[in-house]
């Protein structure tokens, strides 16, 4: 379980969230949403104890985060950044390898090496392995950094949008993955995305942040209301619900009417 | 899902592959090794007296067999020079290498960052002020040195501040290059003629004045700087997927940055306070070394050192044999050369679409 007690973000002087509670439990999928600019990026900084907090406590399973125990508090977490610029001169399996950090020895062990195709194999992007990263698109290198990160097998996984560049096809392969392993293997799975749909397939809990503060935390199908989103976004839109029982967000351009309007009349 | 077991062919072509690439690195390191030996041996022939290359090779075999006026040349006075254009190449390639790493900008070196003025400055000041009574042999060296870790204490101060990023890093170590340059040349600008010409002399960069026990403590320095850098290697090379991302990798960013910046200004400082201050290969090896073995900095690391070794080397023979007789300051030598390189380079990376 990670605990988020009386969280306050602030960037030089600005307060992002204010007087954030959360539990998240192992072998779920959590996933921030929110209008730009409103923490969604500062929040996963700030759980893997790159941004001070300015008031407020961690805990992961009863650990607290301190300025003393981070090199260990980093150990057990997979971070991935938004930023995916990678200009340098390493194959894709060599980028992958990185991932073991704290196990390479100054040769490269068959195991090692094993491992990180492993991980490229399954995202499907095994034929990648041998090509130097600097000529991988910007979609393959979010891929190959995805696999990088899975190398460190983490109780915590922190991922800032993960498939921004991603074709609808690896969209659904990182997420799918993701998925599944965060019930596998009990991670505890944090991840930033835009796409509200994506978030209501995938999420077991949606946490919603705005205007300086969390306007909502549950399943998908509570949370993603026609009224919330309109709410934060400013924009139109219609929430229907799919066989399921999720939700999905149609939005609708500004100057029509609404189909319930119509239909009405 | 996609089927995750690995299909053994694909898996054992990626290894080939892997180990393949490992190979022809290694093979690039031994041509390195080799080029720089013949290099040593040319420079230990060219001079004033041309020496057989035979002869050479056999005085370095076997010393007491050899002619006394041979053994003499090559042992006291033309071997320590050759040795030491290898050992200041190898630390000046490798100090441009992990400033590169480490700012993440291919425009840095100790030379930039004004690591190489300051110790210019040290060395001036030491001979102004007549070396408080020390000989110039000493003074001079514990001048540059002294000013040119002065200069990179600076910068490891920033370095361990938080939210100080490498191009504020790089901003400072120009500022400093420009700050020991004017107080340079105020200083030539108030010392007499003959004074001025000894600054002048120093800076160009020279070999010449090496002695055996120079070239042990250099030698000495830089090769364990250069074995602490390599155990760092595989963090080394974390830290060029951006300092964000190394840091999620579980690399301890700031303590990694400061240990480098110590270790690369010890061995600049030590090579520099020797022999003056010599441009370009500090800047240029690095950009060869990853053409060649790319970002793996297990080899890097040691590629950059062979590099700037056969650079300087090579510099060293051919100041000697561009006009036959005269010798001209090996600092001179490989800007000439270093720049047409740089173009070369420069133009190169841009055909190939990455500048």
């Amino acid at each position: 379980m990670l605990e988020l007690h009386d969280l306050n973000l602030r960037i030089a002087e600005l307060t992002l969230v204010d007087g954030l509670n959360l539990q998240l439990r192992a072998g779920e999928l959590h996933v921030i949403i929110g209008p730009n600019g409103t923490g969604k990026t500062s929040l996963l900084r700030a759980l893997f104890g790159e941004l001070p907090l300015a008031r407020g406590a961690v805990r992961l399973r009863g650990t607290p985060m301190t300025p003393r125990n981070l090199p260990t508090w980093r150990q057990g977490i997979g971070y991935m950044p938004q930023n995916t610029q990678l200009d340098l001169d390493l194959s894709a399996l060599e980028v992958v390898v990185l991932g073991r950090l704290q196990r390479l020895s100054m040769r490269l062990s068959d195991d090692d090496l094993c491992a990180a195709l492993e991980a490229l194999q399954a995202l499907d992007i095994a034929h990648l392995a041998d090509r130097p990263v600097h000529t991988l698109s910007g979609g393959q290198r979010q891929m190959v950094l995805f696999a990088q990160v899975l190398l460190r097998q983490p109780q915590l996984m922190l991922l800032d949008e993960p498939v921004s560049a991603l074709d609808l096809k690896h969209q659904m392969q990182l997420m799918e993955h993701l998925k599944a392993q965060t019930i596998g293997q009990g991670w505890i799975s944090v991840a930033v995305l835009h796409d509200l749909n994506l978030a209501a397939q995938f999420a077991d809990q949606l946490i919603v942040l705005g205007e300086g503060r969390l306007q909502a935390f549950g399943p998908p199908a509570q949370v993603l209301t026609r009224e919330l989103i309109h709410r934060l976004y400013h924009v139109p839109v219609d929430v229907h619900q799919d066989l399921d029982g999720l939700p999905y967000v149609r939005t609708l351009r500004a100057s029509r009417p609404t189909p319930s309007e119509r239909l009405a009349a | 899902m996609t089927d995750t077991t690995a299909t053994p062919d694909l898996g054992t072509q990626v290894l080939q592959r892997q180990r393949r690439r490992e190979t022809s690195r290694w093979r690039w390191l031994a041509l390195f090794v080799g080029l720089s030996l013949c290099s040593l041996m040319l420079d230990v022939a060219t001079g004033p007296s041309l020496l057989a290359l035979g002869d050479v090779v056999r005085t370095l075999v076997a010393p007491a067999a050899a002619d006394p006026m041979t053994r003499a040349i090559v042992m006291d006075m033309r071997l320590p020079i050759a040795l030491m254009a290898l050992v200041v190449g190898a630390a000046l390639g490798l100090g441009g290498v992990q400033m590169q790493t480490l700012l993440d900008n291919p425009l840095a070196s100790p030379y930039t960052l004004g690591l190489a003025a300051a110790a210019g400055f040290g060395a001036a000041l030491a001979l102004v002020t007549g070396g408080l009574g020390l000989p110039s042999l000493v003074a001079i060296p514990v001048g540059a040195f002294v000013f040119c870790m002065l200069a990179a204490s600076f910068l490891f101060g920033l370095a361990l501040m938080r939210h100080v990023n490498s191009q504020t890093i790089i901003l400072a170590g120009i500022a400093l290059l420009f700050l020991f340059q004017s107080l340079l040349s105020l200083l030539q600008f108030l010392s007499s003629p003959e004074l001025n010409q000894q600054i002048i002399f120093w800076l160009f960069g020279s070999l010449m004045r090496t002695t055996w026990p120079m070239l042990w403590i250099t030698a000495g320095v830089t090769l364990v700087c250069a074995l602490l850098l390599h155990r760092d290697a595989w963090q080394l090379t974390c830290l060029r997927l951006g300092e964000a991302r190394a840091r999620s990798l579980g690399v301890n960013v700031t303590r990694l940055r400061l240990k480098t910046l110590v270790l690369v200004a010890l061995m600049t400082a030590t090579a520099i306070s020797f022999v003056g201050i010599i441009g370009f290969i500090g800047l240029v090896s690095p950009h060869i070394a990853r053409m060649q073995v790319g970002e793996d900095q297990r080899f890097l690391i040691p590629q950059s050192a062979l590099c700037g070794a056969l650079m300087l080397s090579v510099a060293s023979v051919l100041s000697k044999s561009i006009v036959p007789g005269a010798l001209f300051p090996i600092g001179i030598v490989t800007a000439l050369i270093g720049v047409p390189f740089m173009v070369w380079l420069i133009l190169g990376n841009r055909k190939r679409g990455h500048a």
